[in-house]
């Protein structure tokens, strides 16, 4: 077996930490907008302020209950987070690029890089089939259905 | 029988070449905008709506209807292949359906789907065809302290069901409810947990965390086990439906029940995704092994598809008859009505019978069209599943986040689907169950702004919710069945004690 | 078969062009966008889809309009995104009462001055709804009974029209109402067939029907002159025969305002394109139509006196939120 980079035990408390914050916040801002019962019911933050006492109360006792196991079980392999990340990485820039270069070309050099590094396609035949995927889109959505999808420099240059 | 004279000549009507041939077509547009996730349902009638513009209206509200329709199946196949739901309420479909195509039973599941879908909304028509005067009339019993009960009903229904630890599941029940309230407060307008930030006085969308959640963290989570998804072996050929319809029959006491749960929350209107929630959960609630739900369960497909489209259908009756729509598609329905120059509302019945037993007739013929193409595509869809991962994996990618764009046409949209990939795959691997997370985010909003609203019309008395025996009924109801499971457990508990006095 | 459709729209603008050139200086060069900022299915996103349809129909233009939802935000992101397309002229957005409402509640900095205003294409009139079983007939035993009982007041939305002119009813009276928001105007008029609020501020549109069917009965609308009509929509009643507010003795005025405006910057031929542009669609026989179920008041504003009633409505809309304590900075 591959040795583990993260416990599954550390997992638990950082996730039990994170909805915690997660209530701290949702508490926070109910007592900033008035979490009071009003003459006609419940004000804005009434149900907020339970919703985020009841979460950290049930992610304390999360916590607890991880922090009590002295199990070492894995969350993750190395190679398991290797082959995610392969995923996840390319996903995360091709997120971050959509503002500025639309929806259409960074979903061409998703596809192609895909198939090309995962699928062993030759990169010709990859980048060939994410602009084709690419221009079908456009289509679809662009002038059959004229929904307007964010479009960058390359559309623009078109004449779109 | 008048109706049946009526419907006759509706037949008529849509039996016209033109119409059959705009009923295929609105089926097959249909079918395609429901696939697209973000994009089915009102937005996708939305966007189409003009293009009927030019048509007599009984053509173009078949063409419209058509497209739901499709949109209403079409919903199922991305839930089943992909764990992707196109629609809100597909989500419930997601549960057993993708189980059963990772095991290589897509086509199964999808005839299973496409089927007890029919059957739901052939049970609604038929409500609709015989029953609508009444059934109106019970619909306008429905104010916010009614509209509160079948909330919590749908609740209830759902509680104690989720297997593994009990506050991990309250804890992600209690995160769905809190990103539910982000945004502007329906209520008093007040902004919250914004944080001045304009992008999250959007609030957040459930489609958008739905798909991230759902769809995303599988693709994360199948990646671990290597470049492929499971079910590929999934079987091509027509024989796949009809074994499967072989077997279905023996569930027509889970498919009457799923039909009348949605018919009931169609009308009320309170939508199809709470009558597919509340259906699943009946249906595992009543099963003997509750224990095998979520693992491929075959009833888990029909319970929450026949109450979705039972309810989808049945939406349409107050649209028709009062002029609410049950469901944002019916909204947007409406709004075609009143373009072509139609009132929707008691007096449509009675001024324009041509056109509303036109629409009926097309609910019969465009169920059993839409039934007959989707069926047989089912060896297609489920063959979708043996491209490989390396080309279907980036192609999915692109498709969520154009679903989650068009939601509200927002980029910030994209970036929040990602992250909620991410927390889907971190809390599917840590044990947190996704169900009741879902569950808050989409009835956490119109569950409290109808208990808001009651306690203001009752200007802050909870006796509201007993004020007559219609809602206290629901609520006593709902009271049971959610108190069940802790009693039978504590009986349980008792009886095991009992048993083993040594431990 | 979409494409098929759309290329005898395109054969018909491609044969016209020549002489459309010639008397018009710019036109389109790319889809134009309609930002509508609220979700499908709203009265603004159908008055949207109804343009886009007639444009199409008509081929009023050669360039494809395409309608985008915005409704984040109370609709400021829709107006933002507007504002910060500037000389960008092909972007248009459509407004709804949020126009002066969302930047007073909200604290989001914008105004109708940040845009180029093209044209008022319609206002949405308001009638006060009672049920038809209850036993106010006129506005004057409205008003009265509102002074001993608390009327329950269901409307669309909250800080918004509905709630602006339940504020301004208050402000009239002096009695006070208790205001309970809903989704949507056809739900506000079942709940009143229901009876579970007592009145509500529709527009004609929503609850023509119930009307029609004798569940609800009007008492007033907020106009200044009675809504134009001819001819009876139930046995004894045409719009025409509603009082308006002030004749019963209220003195409470709203009218929501159905626009368009593009993004600033814009050169005055471009502006002229849309102006003529959106004269021809209200000429045709669909808006009429539009115009005359949905009961709306027909006024067309451009240029200064658009201007000038936008100016007006602003401040009147800052007085009442004011006064109803609903001004925040996100608050």
């Amino acid at each position: 077996m591959l040795s583990s980079v993260i416990t599954r035990r550390s997992m638990e408390i950082a996730f039990a930490l994170v909805l915690i914050a997660m209530g701290a916040l949702a508490i926070q801002d109910s007592l900033r907008i008035g979490a009071g019962w009003s003459s006609d019911g419940p004000r804005s933050g009434y149900f907020p302020l339970i919703l985020g006492v009841i979460l950290i109360l049930a992610s304390v006792g999360n916590l607890v209950s991880a922090l009590a196991t002295r199990d070492a079980a894995p969350f993750a392999t190395w190679a398991q987070l290797r082959l995610v990340g392969s995923v996840l990485l390319p996903t995360t820039i091709y997120v971050a690029v959509i503002p500025f270069a639309g929806i259409y070309l960074p979903s061409a050099l998703l596809i192609g890089f895909f198939m090309a590094r995962f699928g062993g396609f030759r990169w010709v035949t990859s980048l060939a089939s994410g602009v084709a995927a690419a221009v079908v889109t456009f289509i679809i959505f662009e002038i059959w259905f004229l929904v307007a999808l964010p479009k960058g420099p390359l559309e623009d240059a078109l004449g779109f | 029988m008048e109706e049946i004279g009526l419907l006759m000549q509706g037949f008529g009507v849509v039996l016209q070449p033109q119409n059959l041939l705009l009923m295929v077509a609105g089926i097959v547009l249909g079918v395609i905008i429901g696939v697209l996730p973000g994009l089915g349902g009102a937005n996708g009638i939305a966007i189409l709506l003009p293009l009927t513009f030019a048509m007599p209206p009984v053509s173009a509200i078949i063409m419209l209807s058509c497209i739901y329709w499709g949109a209403l199946f079409g919903g199922a196949i991305t839930s089943i292949l992909f764990n992707i739901p196109g629609e809100p309420w597909s989500v419930a479909t997601t549960f057993d359906g993708y189980p059963m195509a990772q095991q290589g039973r897509a086509g199964e599941a999808l005839t299973a789907a496409f089927t007890s879908s029919f059957v739901g909304a052939l049970f609604a028509v038929i409500l609709i065809t015989f029953l609508a005067p009444l059934v109106a009339q019970f619909a306008l019993r429905f104010g916010p302290p009614e509209f509160f009960a079948v909330m919590v009903l749908s609740f209830a229904s759902f509680i104690g069901l989720s297997k593994g630890s009990p506050l991990k599941a309250l804890a992600a029940m209690m995160a769905g409810f809190l990103l539910a309230a982000v945004g502007m407060d329906g209520v008093t307008g007040t902004l919250r947990m914004t944080y001045g930030s304009m992008e999250l006085m959007r609030g957040i969308d459930f489609l958008v965390v739905v798909i991230g959640l759902f769809g995303l963290s599988e693709i994360l989570v199948s990646i671990e086990e290597g470049l492929s998804f499971k079910g590929a072996r999934a079987k091509l050929s027509m024989g796949i439906v009809l074994q499967t319809w072989k077997q279905l029959p023996k569930h027509w006491a889970l498919a009457l029940r799923s039909s009348v749960i949605g018919c009931w929350m169609g009308i009320t209107p309170a939508g199809a995704t709470p009558a597919s929630f509340m259906s699943y959960g009946v249906a595992r609630r009543t099963a003997r092994d509750p224990e095998s739900f979520g693992k491929g369960r075959i009833e888990g497909v029909i319970a929450p598809e026949t109450a979705a489209h039972a309810a989808g259908t049945s939406a349409l009756l107050p649209m028709l008859a009062l002029g609410v729509p049950g469901s944002p598609t019916a909204a947007v329905l409406l709004g075609g009505l009143i373009m072509w120059g139609l009132q929707p509302g008691p007096m449509l019945f009675v001024e324009q019978k041509d056109f509303v037993w036109g629409l009926i007739a097309s609910m019969y013929l465009g169920n059993v069209v839409g039934l007959i193409i989707v069926l047989a595509c089912v060896p297609w869809f489920a063959a979708i599943l043996r491209v490989p991962f390396s080309i279907i994996a980036a192609i999915i990618l692109m498709v969520c986040a154009i679903g989650a764009y068009t939601v509200n046409t927002a980029e910030f949209d994209i970036v929040l689907m990602l992250i909620f990939g991410v927390i889907g795959y971190v809390m599917k691997k840590l044990d947190y169950p996704l169900a009741p997370l879902v569950l808050a985010l989409v009835l956490g909003d119109r569950t409290e702004e109808s208990f808001r609203q009651s306690l203001l019309l009752s200007q802050g008395s909870t006796g509201v919710f007993f004020q007559n025996w219609l809602c206290g009924g629901i609520m006593t109801l709902a009271i049971g069945i959610a108190g069940y499971p802790l009693i039978s457990k504590a009986v349980g508990l008792f009886r095991r004690r009992e048993l083993k006095p040594a431990q | 078969m979409l494409l098929r459709r759309h290329l005898p729209a395109l054969a018909a603008g491609l044969l016209a062009a020549p002489a459309v050139q010639a008397q018009r200086a710019w036109e389109p060069q790319r889809p134009v966008q309609l930002i509508v900022p609220a979700g499908t299915g709203g009265g603004a996103d159908q008055m949207a889809r109804i343009i886009q349809g007639i444009i199409t129909r008509h081929s009023l233009m050669r360039q494809p309009m395409m309608v985008v939802n915005k409704p984040g935000g109370a609709g400021a992101e829709g107006f933002l995104e507007a504002r910060n397309a500037r000389a960008n002229p092909h972007v248009l957005v459509i407004t709804l009462s949020n126009l002066f409402t969302t930047p007073l509640s909200t604290g989001i900095p914008f105004s109708w001055r940040d845009l180029t205003p093209v044209a008022m294409l319609a206002l949405d009139e308001f009638c006060l709804w009672v049920n038809a079983a209850s036993p106010w007939t006129t506005l004057a035993e409205f008003v009265a009974a509102s002074g001993t009982q608390r009327m329950r007041m269901g409307g669309t939305g909250s800080r918004q029209e509905d709630q602006i002119i339940t504020v301004a009813i208050q402000r009239a009276t002096g009695s006070t109402f208790t205001y309970v928001p809903f989704r949507g105007g056809g739900e506000v008029a079942t709940q009143l067939v229901g009876n579970h609020i007592d009145c509500t501020v529709n527009n004609p549109i929503e609850a023509v029907t119930h009307w029609r069917s004798g569940t609800l009965r009007p008492l007033c609308v907020f106009d200044r002159t009675r809504l134009p009509g001819e001819g009876r929509i139930t046995e004894t009643m045409g719009w025409q025969d509603i009082p308006t507010a002030k004749e019963a003795g209220l003195d409470v005025e709203y009218l929501m305002l159905r626009g368009i405006f593009a993004a600033p910057g814009l050169t005055p031929p471009q502006l002229a394109f849309y102006s003529d542009l959106l004269g021809r669609v209200v000429a045709t026989p669909e808006w009429r139509e539009l115009m005359a179920t949905g009961a709306f008041n027909t006024t067309m504003l451009a240029g200064e006196a658009f201007r000038a009633w936008l100016t007006e409505e602003e401040v009147r809309h800052r007085s009442l939120m004011q006064e109803a304590g609903f001004i925040g900075a996100g608050g």
